[in-house]
């Protein structure tokens, strides 16, 4: 979008002279959509969150009920009505907090999901930057957020807020490495990291039947499939590897001592990963914006659309874990990934080489 | 003792960290506070400080008639309050030699197994809770709701419910009441089976519990655990067949032991799946005294308008959903009892903590003090 926004500029005689405003004005205009749909996410998916969970446990979830101020129905004001009060809430810096990591730790976990998300398509051409590297560069900024998160910690002076961190420190470097990995046997097949290019790849039937998406490819792709999933899951810290915010055990992790706009920023970048992670895992595995009928339900509409479907059947899954499973202990979840992810992901990879060696 | 994390992670020191754990946690199940040592995230020492929620229930009991105190005996253990009014009636009956008539026997085995029913739906959801599972939680909760309603029907209130009183019980059982329990059984049996699909059998489950905070028999016998917790690492104790009180030795009911089926005897899991296991027994108790119950006669024994026992001490015991829930009282003749002591089951199963939850992690300190299903009203007191 930043290169087709300079194309109309370059058109205009004002703005051609001066090529830096111009890029900032084409990147702050790709931006700010890009933020905004961060924001409606987060709305949407909590209150997907909160529906889902409650109709898993038997209850109703946010209603809205009787005359005058209420959730309206079904609860869907529940969210907004919870953004103005997080708004307009105080914020509360503790007295012994380092005040500048503090501060600055929200944003900067804010930020490192925000760059993920300006390299993720949502068809063929709506993509915010489109990069010839586009997977490596969101692998690349989904470890800046561990920093916002290890500051959170530490700069609390809270020794919950420090336990969390710590955790988080660990479990989000050692899980990169399998899903990085899993990642790999899609760009070994499509030899590329541009996202045009591996969605092409995946035109197409097989097995007759089957889009021809790298999921349904061979079977070390499927298991490549689960591994980065997983492995993502634990990335954006969600049951079962919630370990960071553990409610029962550390309060609220990382972020117990925040409140308010600055805590919410934590809760927005949650649920961007989440998506992150949901809409990787559909572009690379499966299919992206192709449709599931191979042929069929073609174009830009509803390439956005397929795309959407997909990353919100994923995050569903997410959630589906989050209100099932309960939660793994530290030294289980880094055994999990070390001892059975790490070497489950080098099989997929030399599995595919042969596959595609030997059997093609 | 934690040697199979020792193992893993070697033997390394650092700097020990204090930490406070509650008063103000959310895993502490009410108002304890842990004082733990922790060497990175293992344990080292864990102190309990008791307390926070003491109401001098003891003293108050010397200056309450004998009528008067059951209230107060339904806020020690506030999740099982029944089985608080049983133990002190029974207690009060024998120190004053009173028989109560045979229908009154049964409707107290049916509202304390009830009320067990409850109290340990409450400790399966919240040892979920604990090691990460929400939803199984409010599975128990939903079905607790409806004991909890069929006790608004029989006396008012659902948590505090001063139903048991010396010499008989509050109100005889509403119309439709007995139907209604017989329907909540057939509603509640196929439950059982629901929480253990969702959460007993949950692989990450059986991770979080099996093997960790083992309680071998002779420490748990040396501390005076009682109760589950007791049963979990394997001895087979229950006041309920080896000491029977009230009308117990009539029915036919199997008390389950731990078999370390996951893991070793006696630990988190198997603590919570003796739980599950006295569910259905509970289950057998209600069903048989519901259909042995005579449907007519009154519900108060014939007893003097002073309760004024003879004076004399007596010590008398009943299993409560924590354990072996002791009363000793003393009488000097007058109405009002000269010493009255309580001895809590959840006490000396807190007693232990530090022993079985030394070397172990933070995390599993939360699931092994869940296990031990404490409340602090009792504790307190």
């Amino acid at each position: 979008m930043v290169d087709y926004f300079l194309e109309i500029f370059s058109g205009i005689p004002f703005l051609a002279f001066s090529p830096n405003l111009s890029f900032v004005l084409a990147a702050t205009l790709a931006g700010l959509p890009l933020f905004l749909f961060m924001a409606v996410n987060a709305l949407v998916a909590v209150y997907a969150e909160r529906k889902v969970s409650a109709f898993m446990q038997d209850r109703l979830g946010p209603m809205g009920q009787g005359v005058g101020l209420h959730a309206g129905k079904w609860g869907i004001l529940q969210t907004a009505a919870d953004a103005v009060k997080l708004m307009t809430k105080e914020d509360i810096i503790p007295a012994t907090a380092d005040r500048k990591l503090f501060v600055m730790a929200p944003f900067i976990l804010f930020i490192g999901s925000f760059l993920a998300f300006a390299a993720l398509p949502f068809n063929e051409h709506v993509v915010a930057a489109d990069f010839n590297i586009g997977l490596f560069y969101i692998l690349a900024m989904g470890s800046v957020g561990v920093i916002g998160i290890i500051l959170a910690g530490y700069s609390s002076n809270n020794k919950w807020s420090l336990y969390g961190a710590m955790r988080s420190a660990a479990q989000i470097v050692g899980y990169e490495i399998p899903a990085g990995l899993s990642l790999l046997t899609v760009i070994m097949l499509s030899g590329s990291l541009a996202f045009k290019d591996i969605v092409a790849a995946q035109t197409g039937t097989t097995l007759a039947v089957l889009p021809n998406w790298f999921i349904f490819d061979n079977p070390f792709t499927f298991v490549a499939f689960w591994l980065f999933f997983i492995a993502g899951l634990a990335e954006v810290n969600r049951t079962p590897f919630d370990l960071p915010e553990a409610e029962s055990e550390l309060v609220a992790g990382f972020h117990t001592e925040y409140s308010g706009m600055r805590w919410s920023f934590f809760f927005l970048t949650e649920y961007a990963n989440m998506f992150i992670v949901a809409g990787v895992a559909s572009l690379v595995f499966l299919g992206g914006w192709l449709s599931p009928i191979p042929g069929y339900f073609q174009g830009n509409l509803w390439g956005i659309f397929w795309f959407m479907s997909k990353a919100s059947f994923l995050i569903f899954v997410m959630m589906w874990f989050r209100w099932t499973f309960p939660r793994l202990r530290t030294d289980q979840l880094m055994r999990l990934c070390w001892k059975f992810f790490l070497p489950a992901s080098f099989v997929t990879i030399i599995g595919v080489g042969f596959w595609d060696l030997l059997l093609r | 003792m934690g040697i199979a994390v020792e193992k893993e992670l070697g033997a390394f020191r650092g700097e020990e960290m204090v930490l406070n754990i509650g008063p103000q946690h959310p895993s502490t199940h009410g108002v304890l506070r842990l004082k733990v040592h922790t060497d990175g995230e293992i344990i080292t020492k864990i102190i309990p400080y008791i307390g926070y929620l003491h109401r001098c229930f003891e003293k108050h009991c010397e200056n309450l008639t004998y009528e008067q105190a059951i209230p107060f005996t339904d806020r020690c253990d506030y999740i099982g309050s029944m089985n608080n009014n049983f133990g002190y009636a029974v207690a009060v009956e024998q120190l004053m030699e009173i028989k109560v008539p045979e229908k009154v026997e049964f409707m107290r085995v049916i509202v304390a197994e009830m009320n067990r029913i409850s109290s340990h739906l409450l400790a399966l959801g919240t040892f979920g809770l604990d090691v990460g599972a929400f939803t199984p939680f409010l599975y128990c909760f939903r079905d607790r709701e409806r004991i909890l309603d069929l006790f608004e029907m029989l006396c008012g209130a659902r948590l505090l419910y001063n139903y048991i009183w010396v010499g008989g019980v509050s109100h005889d059982f509403p119309v439709g009441w007995v139907e209604k329990t017989y329907d909540f059984l057939d509603y509640f049996e196929p439950k059982i089976n629901e929480y253990n699909e969702l959460l007993t059998y949950n692989k990450i489950f059986i991770e979080r519990s099996a093997d960790i905070g083992v309680i071998p028999s002779d420490i748990a016998v040396s501390y005076g655990v009682t109760g589950p917790n007791l049963r979990g690492s394997g001895i087979r104790w229950d006041l309920r067949k080896d000491d029977p009180y009230s009308i117990y030795d009539r029915f036919d009911f199997d008390i389950p032991i731990g078999t370390g089926a996951m893991g070793s005897v006696g630990d988190c899991w198997d603590r919570y799946y003796v739980r599950v296991r006295e569910l259905e027994e509970c289950i057998k108790i209600i069903r048989q005294a519901l259909d042995g119950m005579p449907r007519d006669g009154d519900v108060h024994a014939t007893l003097p308008k002073k309760i004024r026992p003879k004076s004399g001490h007596v010590y008398s015991r009943t299993e409560s959903p924590r354990g072996d829930l002791g009363y000793y009282i003393v009488s000097d003749g007058s109405d009002i009892p000269s010493r009255l002591k309580l001895r809590s089951p959840a006490f000396t199963a807190l007693s232990c903590l530090d022993e079985i939850a030394r070397g172990w992690m933070i995390s599993d300190v939360i699931a092994i003090l869940g296990s031990l299903d404490i409340v602090l009203g009792e504790i307190d007191r």
